[in-house]
């Protein structure tokens, strides 16, 4: 009989998918996500994914604004976003289904647990009539699974509580999507049993639910055909899967190694950003010093302290704390002592939207400080990104004696995708002299790049005092003279400028010249990049240009932007980079802004570079 | 420090002091301080003065680490102890000091100070207070008594003041003392004694502003009565004061009372005996709000000293335990580990 049905089963081979699991934020759907997205990443798609779920941590079950989601797009091609729109929807609940199905592609696949589509549930997401019922499923290709009953009917003689055992439905429901895309179970096999080692009663009814999803896809009726997405041609190398965090933090990891200068991180937890401090905290065995601080404040000054005393110091936060820090910021200025500024901004302002993503700190991060102080900031453009930028940061900020800025978001902290790992010896070291020499020593005579000398308390014969006053030029002593102010600050705006000689150049993907440009910063990159993909794949020339260096802008910034006759610049924001654009090379700009707190829509940019080019929709 | 086997020092006074002229008005308490800093310091630090570093905030009190010859780093108002934190955490060699005013440390500071404090983390803090603003020119400040009439509060202060002893001794800072800036041998005894603690040490010093609160501590240290209204704390010595040392100090209750040791009926043995070691900080903290009522004498000295780990060793012990437990870290391991794939 089984036989039967799976032979009756065809295979269909995609190029690509965009599958988002959604549930109540305590159904797992973030492991669910990331546990299928650790496979698809393993059988060797290319991937990208969107976590999206709500600021509380378990809202009250059913609702609405309990819904947790998560997104991922993957391809036998070359991707660079997690999908605009999902091809499948998993919806474990009534509220679910009502919160996601107007993002769906119409004609999509929608998978639900007929099971919560109760009177209460139908009533907490607001449904008038049960949609299983009426026609709002109608145009949709949809499959009617009681994934509860079915996930306690395969546990059934477990010694789980009843709560326990209906909790496993999330990896029923996993299980079902590796049948109907074809993934292997091994590695969430693995998972489960590494993850709950001391707990073999969970570990063995979350294998019995998963495989038990697998069987059902294989052997129920529903189900007729099944998908196949085949391996990207990526470029060779050893691969993980990695979230922007996770490599931010092995980025700064990896700068310590290559410094050999003891890590510091000075942080106070906030969301998107806490992971950061998590990861590193657990890299103590390689000397790596995590001071969880009594506030945003003491976060970033006892880096500051960190710094003077010789580590390599970091602090991060998100917006409201990067506003918390913004005079200690300046203090580093003065001092001119190197520290990296993770900033993993979120929607604003104030508390605004802390689970979500934005690029509306980028004009705070370049001017939100009291007096001329400036500071460099350049910003990752991927998840895997972030490692290099991290990397980056700490090379500049060692090197120019400086605070630095690294600006991620929360679309990149929390979203992954497949990472060729540098292997150590390929990446370059990062010397660092310590003034040790008292001959001539003053603690504010520069050298060629403009930076004073770094000089660590315990260096006999060198004591000095640094601080917030303004420094004497070369003695670094008080001073109030105002010629000396004035020579101050423009040697702290040169010495940043200076930078621009030490950073790779603006490049163009695409024409040199005509006459649309589509030029972004941070982690737009993967929205445009598509975009710009689909619109030559319809046969237009347009180019591509991406800022991962901000302040200073590469040196050839002006030179780009002159061989355009549009330049397209999308934000997350009401049009910041756009802004300094304008007033700094007088370019023709186009800004292109939505602040939904999501990425944005590749379709959306589309239809805007077409319009550019003179192309009615 | 505390084995530490006293030997001569390389240093005088002298050597701890740097080439700027010092900028406190003629007459401010600061200028003892400083004398009473570079006179101990010799004693303190014997070799290797390149190991010292003096953080500060902002105020009158946070000019210090310029006049001392040492590193120094004269930061932002009301955050030095979590900068100290950091250099304390990145370096636990160096002996870390902070010199801070009541409105650096208990006003903007105050979130800082209370989790230095309970922390533990190895630093010295010598708080100059002269219970008012005095480089923002004589606003009442976090310590000013209800009442003052400043520039601020031209009809008298409504605010409360903190009690700084009674706010380390609850943030369970494991060193506390007091001393006063007309008392050039106590207070260099102190700032020994804080600098032998292993620990979080927190010396308040009472510090005359000459400007704009002249005469703050006279009711108590002024000649004419000092004898009278100070209690020098001593450990294991009974609580007397008065010239003659005949008033002392005895519980009844909760309740302190002073009792004079040559009535009928009263004796020394009667009178309460300091132990600056004691594992509940009740007595302490008793001490501490003496002088809240009228005829009670401001007690001066070591309110209290423990033993715990520090913060520093606490980091440094921990990451020698993980490398014991995970091995030497190994980027090339780290960064390859997990589920990974290959890609030909």
């Amino acid at each position: 009989m089984i036989v039967d049905q799976i032979s009756k089963k065809q295979t269909k081979k995609l190029t690509e998918v965009t599958v988002r699991f959604a549930g109540d934020s305590g159904d797992g759907m973030q492991l669910t996500g990331s546990q299928f997205s650790d496979t698809t990443a393993a059988v060797g798609n290319d991937l990208s994914t969107l976590p999206d779920y709500p600021a509380e941590i378990r809202a009250p079950l059913g609702t609405l604004y309990g819904v947790s989601g998560f997104q991922l797009h993957f391809s036998s091609n070359d991707i660079h976003t997690p999908g605009d729109r999902p091809d499948v929807l998993v919806a474990m609940n009534p509220a679910a289904l009502k919160k996601n199905i107007s993002e769906l592609k119409k004609g999509g696949i929608i998978i639900l647990n007929t099971d919560s589509f109760d009177a209460r549930n139908l009533k907490l997401a607001h449904y008038e009539s049960n949609p299983l019922e009426d026609d709002s499923l109608k145009g949709y290709e949809f499959y009617l699974v009681p994934i509860t009953s079915l996930t306690i009917k395969a546990l059934e003689g477990s010694k789980l509580s009843v709560k326990e055992v209906t909790r496993c439905k999330n990896f029923f429901a996993l299980g079902l999507m590796y049948w109907l895309y074809n993934r292997p179970l091994e590695n969430t096999i693995g998972w489960i049993k590494d993850k709950f080692k001391n707990k073999t009663d969970l570990a063995e009814a979350n294998l019995k639910a998963l495989k038990a999803g697998y069987n059902f896809g294989e052997i129920t009726e529903l189900f007729e055909t099944r998908y196949e997405v085949d391996k990207a041609k990526l470029p060779a190398g050893t691969y993980r899967s990695i979230s922007g965090n996770e490599a931010t933090a092995l980025g700064f990891l990896t700068a310590s190694v290559k410094s050999k200068l003891p890590l510091f991180l000075g942080s106070y937890p906030i969301t998107p950003a806490s992971d950061i401090l998590q990861f590193l905290s657990t890299y103590k065995n390689f000397g790596v010093k995590t001071f969880q601080a009594e506030d945003e404040i003491a976060g970033i000054t006892s880096a500051i302290g960190a710094s003077f005393a010789g580590s390599l110091a970091l602090t991060t936060t998100s917006g409201p704390g990067l506003a918390l820090k913004t005079e200690a910021m300046g203090l580093a200025v003065m001092t001119e002592l190197p520290l990296v500024i993770v900033n993993v901004q979120r929607g604003g302002p104030s508390t605004g939207l802390p689970t979500k993503t934005e690029q509306a700190d980028l004009l705070q991060a370049l001017y939100g400080r009291n007096g001329e102080a400036p500071i460099p900031v350049i910003a990752a453009s991927t998840p895997s990104d972030c490692f290099n930028m991290a990397f980056e940061a700490s090379r500049i900020a060692v090197k120019f004696m400086t605070p630095v800025i690294l600006l991620t978001d929360g679309y990149l902290a929390n979203g992954s995708e497949p990472w060729r790992i540098p292997h150590t010896h390929e990446i370059p070291d990062l010397p660092v002299n310590f003034r040790t020499d008292s001959e001539g020593f003053h603690p504010y005579l520069r050298d060629e790049n403009l930076s004073r000398p770094w000089t660590k308390p315990g260096t006999p014969g060198l004591e000095h005092r640094i601080g917030g006053l303004e420094k004497a030029n070369i003695t670094g002593n008080v001073s109030y003279d105002p010629e000396n102010h004035d020579l101050m600050v423009r040697l702290r705006q040169q010495k940043i400028n200076n930078i621009a000689n030490d950073i790779p150049e603006l490049s163009v993907d695409g024409e040199k010249q005509g006459e649309v440009l589509v030029l972004g910063w941070g982690g737009t990159y993967g929205s445009i990049k598509e975009a710009v993909m689909h619109v030559r794949n319809r046969g237009y020339k347009v180019s591509q240009a991406h800022f991962r260096y901000i302040n200073p802008f590469p040196k050839n910034t002006s030179e780009v932007l002159k061989n355009f006759n549009k330049i397209l610049v999308p934000e997350i924001n009401l049009g910041q980079l756009s802004k300094i654009l304008k007033s700094e090379f007088l370019a023709p700009i186009v800004s292109f802004n939505k602040v939904r707190g999501l990425p944005l829509r590749t379709s959306d940019i589309e239809d805007k570079i077409l319009e550019l080019l003179g192309e009615k929709k | 420090m505390e084995d530490k086997v006293k030997t001569q020092s390389k240093f005088t006074a002298k050597d701890f002091a740097s080439d700027q002229e010092v900028r406190w008005c003629p007459g401010c308490g600061d200028y003892s301080i400083l004398a009473q800093v570079q006179r101990s310091f010799p004693d303190i630090i014997e070799k290797e003065k390149e190991k010292v570093v003096w953080i500060s905030g902002i105020g009158c009190s946070s000019r210090f680490p310029y006049y001392m010859n040492t590193y120094g780093f004269h930061s932002i108002h009301g955050r030095a102890p979590a900068i100290a934190t950091g250099v304390k955490v990145a370096n636990p060699d160096l002996s870390v000091w902070v010199a801070t005013g009541d409105g650096d440390l208990l006003s903007i500071g105050g979130n800082h100070f209370i989790h230095a404090c309970r922390r533990n983390i190895d630093l010295k803090v010598l708080l100059f207070n002269n219970k008012i603003y005095g480089l923002t020119k004589g606003q009442y400040s976090p310590t000013s008594e209800v009442g003052k009439k400043t520039k601020t509060s031209p009809y008298g202060s409504i605010d409360f003041p903190f009690n700084p002893i009674s706010v380390a001794l609850g943030s369970d800072s494991t060193f506390i003392a007091r001393t006063i800036d007309t008392n050039p041998k106590h207070m260099q005894i102190i700032i020994k004694r804080a600098a032998d603690h292993k620990g979080f040490a927190f010396i308040e010093i009472f510090q005359n502003c000459v400007i704009f609160n002249d005469g703050a501590f006279d009711s108590f240290s002024d000649k004419s009565v000092r004898d009278e209204n100070l209690l020098f704390l001593e450990h294991n010595q009974p609580m007397l004061f008065g010239a003659k040392k005949d008033k002392g100090l005895k519980l009844v209750g909760t309740k302190p009372v002073v009792i004079n040791i040559n009535e009928p009926g009263n004796s020394v043995n009667d009178v309460l005996v300091h132990n600056e070691f004691d594992d509940s900080p009740v007595l302490s903290m008793i001490l501490s709000h003496l002088s809240d009522s009228p005829n009670m004498p401001v007690p001066i000295g070591v309110f209290r000293q423990i033993k715990k780990t520090t913060y520093d060793e606490a980091v440094t012990n921990q990451i020698a335990e993980v490398k014991k437990i995970k091995g030497e870290g190994d980027l090339e391991k780290l960064l390859f580990a997990g589920s990974t794939w290959e890609v030909n």
